[in-house]
């Protein structure tokens, strides 16, 4: 890479960073519980709106996986899911009414709050509906896996979006509130991504999976990115640059190895698609909120009128992170 | 405690501990040496906080026999770990006179078996050093290149913190061709850090008149830590056994691996005396190792093996991957693959146009899963008219030309272990000629010009057939060219029509066998060819219009092709 497009990009995480710093303003803290963060602690981001239903089972998974502290931003929510937070001993909320798809579907705000809490801290980056699993997740807490990135000088840590999906018709199986998603979308696609390289961040672009199948398969280049990075030893100076699809600086963008090996990674479950998501996509058509002129969403809305079935003879049904990592869907790269 | 087996060579095996952090874990550690009857001398990093290292030596403070000593700055790959060692070492000989080994360890070591059992281990090998050392040229451990430069060159710079001045100064003296002289001719030896000696040795080492020569020498050598004291023994000791007795294993870069609670029966089973390193918050191996009886004593020798075993296959993730595989954290560069393709394939070409039941027939004659022809413009023809196949794929063929490498490699990996057939011919995508005539695990059969059959048998106008012919053969002529490059490494076979048809089993014989899924026997029934009556006719009429098709070879312009016309099933029937 040349120096001028090392500048560029220099010049462009700036840009970012500025734009989160003004972007402050529009979050007014709810409860600011962030004195309570130790030196060592890990800490998780994310942003939400109306997630009430899905918010307890969220908070417990990745408190037992060993996350000490959430900071949460409530995009104007009105289903108690603010009161709701404001209410956990280890959660920080702020509220903000203005617009998400303004905020760069909320990266700006997440940028900024990490750069005023994340620093020197690992830091999870995910929505209420992508759960993380990275290996041994079953036997070793995540602190385990921090330290042995400290330990490798890594910085950032891979996980690829899988999306989940039930058997049947996507609205056949109500959800609980606490309830494991995955008792319902225990459905995955193994084997039909598609990668490649971008040059300019240096991170890989990877499509597929049963979106692409179902809603994209005569407009594949429309498909959504299912590449991640949630999992960051973040520094003020960081910032992310579009969803937590890539960073900058773009060094640790290269999460993936190139002369063969495996580097160590693993998978961000997603469970979008239960009972719940038929009117969340009506609701966020309306709102116009989302990536790409909410291009996707009007691909949902027009297939899921028909009520499809996402699985297929050959979907996979999840087990746990070895068999992922068998699939070739993630690996332990030389962490054993 | 104080019962009577407890008392046997009370005092006689010293344990020096180096730490740095996760006191309280060193603590526990130490305590449990202790209790075994062991002094212990304990050197802590300087770069550790002063009020934290107070602490901890008021929390040992109740246990006699455990003396701090003087501390130093332990940066990895520096003098400062062996100066931390030979200080301990000094304050352990002589504070402890009992002591006839002296066992070197770290505060993240743990003992897997009874102290009393290495004491009793030592015991009966009262004069063996156990100390891993072997000379640079016979061990292949080290990481960056350095191995026999570690004792030659200078290295005043840290690795960690100024890793371009460490590299620019290696560079330069490499460049000046710079050799240090080794001190009195001794033999630079290698090996793990964690080491045992008996008193005799050690106090050898130390007491050495030409001591300050040997450390002005090591002082500025690459990890010393892994070779001072590996070299010197070999001079003095009279039994050395090149091993550790902790167990320590290293990855691709160096660093040790790490235990945690799932190592557990790994750990038990392996009759290691110690092992490091241990993760700080691992409370169930602490537990079970630290408290938890341990049963019937084995007395065996240790047995690293499996764990071992469970290491390298670690690094060889790491450093090979899985042939074929492309995932978010292992996209190779193109040459680095180490197989484009997780398995074996087979393309064939023409086949399906000149047979009619080619397909039916090839999945019958091998057992291996047949498509028709993946890369059809229309859609993808998975075997048995499938939509989708293993792996989810689907049979969209925007979403395959899309990316359809990434297709390729999918449909391999999801069927990894069983071989695929697909059919392929000039009106397919084209795209991935290269990549499929590069890739060893391809069986590429072409009969070429055959593509004219499905022409020859359709009921369209000549003019358009003629149009199609030309652009059919160019494309064919085309990825002839590719298969027939230098670059080529799949396995490729090209007859023309004419040369197939004259003798079609023996070609097809070798193709089957090849694919070898059943056992090896001969083709009892052929595949029933196309009825090829006035297709030399056809050919001349093309050649009339001015488009001249060649790759088919030569055939008989008036008369038909001999001894396929009369008899066109002759069943063939050997053995």
């Amino acid at each position: 890479m040349g120096a001028l497009q090392s500048y560029r990009l220099r010049l462009q995480r700036r840009r970012w960073r500025i734009r989160a710093f003004r972007k402050r303003r529009e979050l007014r803290a709810i409860s600011d519980r962030t004195s309570e963060i130790k030196r060592d602690d890990i800490l998780l981001f994310s942003t939400q709106r109306n997630e009430k239903i899905r918010l307890p089972f969220f908070l417990k998974y990745y408190r037992e996986m060993g996350v000490n502290h959430f900071l949460i931003v409530d995009n104007n929510s009105d289903d108690g899911s603010l009161e709701y937070l404001m209410k956990q001993p280890d959660v920080s909320v702020w509220y903000t009414r203005k617009s998400y798809k303004r905020a760069r579907f909320g990266v700006d705000w997440l940028n900024w709050l990490q750069w005023q809490h994340g620093h020197g801290h690992w830091c999870v980056v995910v929505d209420p509906d992508e759960f993380l699993i990275y290996p041994f997740c079953d036997s070793r807490p995540i602190r385990a896996l921090t330290d042995w990135l400290d330990a490798s000088s890594i910085k950032s840590f891979s996980a690829m979006l899988l999306d989940m999906y039930p058997k049947g018709r996507i609205d056949a199986q109500p959800y609980r509130e606490g309830q494991n998603p995955m008792e319902i979308t225990s459905w995955f696609d193994s084997g039909n991504y598609m990668i490649e390289k971008n040059r300019k961040f240096g991170n890989l672009w990877i499509q597929g999976g049963p979106r692409a199948r179902m809603f994209f398969r005569e407009k594949p280049e429309a498909a959504p990115a299912l590449n991640k990075i949630p999992l960051v030893k973040w520094d003020r100076r960081y910032a992310y640059v579009s969803s937590t699809h890539m960073l900058l600086p773009r060094g640790l963008n290269l999460v993936y190895d190139e002369w063969g090996g495996e580097k160590a990674s693993g998978v961000l479950l997603h469970t979008k698609f239960l009972d719940t998501f038929t009117a969340k996509a009506t609701e966020e058509l309306e709102r116009k909120q989302h990536y790409a002129a909410s291009q996707e969403y009007k691909a949902y809305a027009e297939i899921l009128a028909r009520n499809p079935d996402l699985w297929c003879k050959w979907s996979e049904k999840y087990i746990n992170w070895r068999q992922l990592e068998i699939l070739g869907l993630m690996s332990k790269g030389n962490w054993a | 405690m104080n019962g009577p087996e407890h008392q046997r060579h009370w005092g006689t095996v010293g344990i020096v501990m180096l730490v740095h952090t996760a006191l309280d874990r060193a603590e526990q550690v130490a305590r449990h040496w202790h209790a075994a009857g062991c002094p212990v001398v304990i050197h802590c990093d300087r770069t550790t906080p002063t009020a934290d290292y107070r602490a901890f030596r008021k929390a040992l403070s109740d246990l006699p026999d455990i003396q701090f000593a003087t501390r130093h700055r332990c940066e990895w790959g520096t003098w400062g770990i062996v100066a931390a060692t030979q200080e301990a070492s000094e304050l352990m000989l002589a504070q402890f006179p009992n002591v006839r080994h002296v066992y070197l360890a770290s505060g993240s070591c743990l003992p897997l078996r009874p102290v009393q059992e290495l004491i009793d281990y030592l015991a009966d090998r009262p004069r063996t050093d156990f100390i891993e050392s072997a000379t640079t040229s016979d061990v292949p451990w080290t990481v960056g290149g350095l191995d026999e430069e570690r004792f030659t060159l200078r290295f005043p710079f840290s690795w960690r913190k100024n890793r371009k001045l460490f590299d620019r100064y290696v560079a330069i003296q490499r460049a000046v061709r710079f050799r240090r002289r080794v001190p009195n001719g001794i033999v630079p030896h290698m090996g793990s850090q964690w080491w045992c000696l008996t008193r005799q040795t050690l106090s050898a080492i130390l007491q050495d008149p030409e001591r300050a020569t040997y450390d002005r020498y090591f002082r500025r050598v690459w990890i010393p830590d892994e070779s001072y004291f590996q070299t010197l023994a070999r001079q003095y000791s009279t039994k050395i056994e090149s091993r550790s007795l902790t167990l320590s294993k290293f990855d691709f870069q160096g660093k040790p691996h790490i235990f945690y609670d799932d190592h557990l029966q790994l750990l038990r089973r392996s009759d290691c005396f110690v092992a490091r390193k241990i993760w700080a918050h691992a409370e169930l191996l602490y537990e079970s190792f630290l408290e938890g009886k341990h049963g019937a004593l084995k007395r065996t020798e240790p047995n690293p093996g499996k764990i071992d075993r469970i290491f390298a296959k670690a690094v060889e993730r790491r450093t090979r991957g899985r042939p074929g595989l492309y995932m978010h954290s292992r996209f190779p560069n193109e040459g680095w693959e180490n197989g484009t393709t997780s398995s074996k394939y087979s393309v064939f070409q023409g086949f399906s146009d000149l047979f009619e039941d080619f397909e039916d027939w090839l999945a019958k004659a091998t057992g291996a899963q047949v498509h028709g022809h993946l890369f059809a413009p229309e859609r993808v023809e998975f075997a048995g008219g499938q939509s989708v196949i293993n792996g989810a794929l689907c049979d969209s063929a925007e979403i395959r030309d899309y990316n359809p490498k990434a297709f390729l490699t999918s449909l391999t990996w999801n069927t990894r272990g069983e071989w695929q057939c697909f059919q392929f011919g000039p009106k397919d995508n084209q795209e991935l000629n290269w990549i499929v005539a590069g890739d060893p695990n391809a069986q590429i059969s072409v009969i070429s010009g055959a593509w004219a059959v499905p022409l020859f048998k359709s009921n369209r106008n000549f003019a358009e057939i003629r149009k199609d012919a030309a652009e059919l053969q160019k494309i064919e002529n085309e990825h002839l060219n590719v298969l027939r490059a230098p670059q080529s490494k799949a396995r490729i076979r090209i007859w023309t029509m004419a040369d197939f048809i004259e003798s079609p089993m023996e070609p097809l014989q070798t193709i089957i066998d090849e694919i070898g899924h059943k056992t090896l026997r001969r083709l009892t029934e052929a595949p029933k060819m196309t009825d090829l009556t006035g297709f030399g006719q056809f050919l001349q009429n093309l050649k009339n219009q001015g488009m001249h098709p060649h790759l088919m070879g030569d055939f008989p312009v008036v008369h038909d092709p001999v001894g396929i016309q009369p008899k066109p099933r002759k069943p063939y029937l050997v053995q």
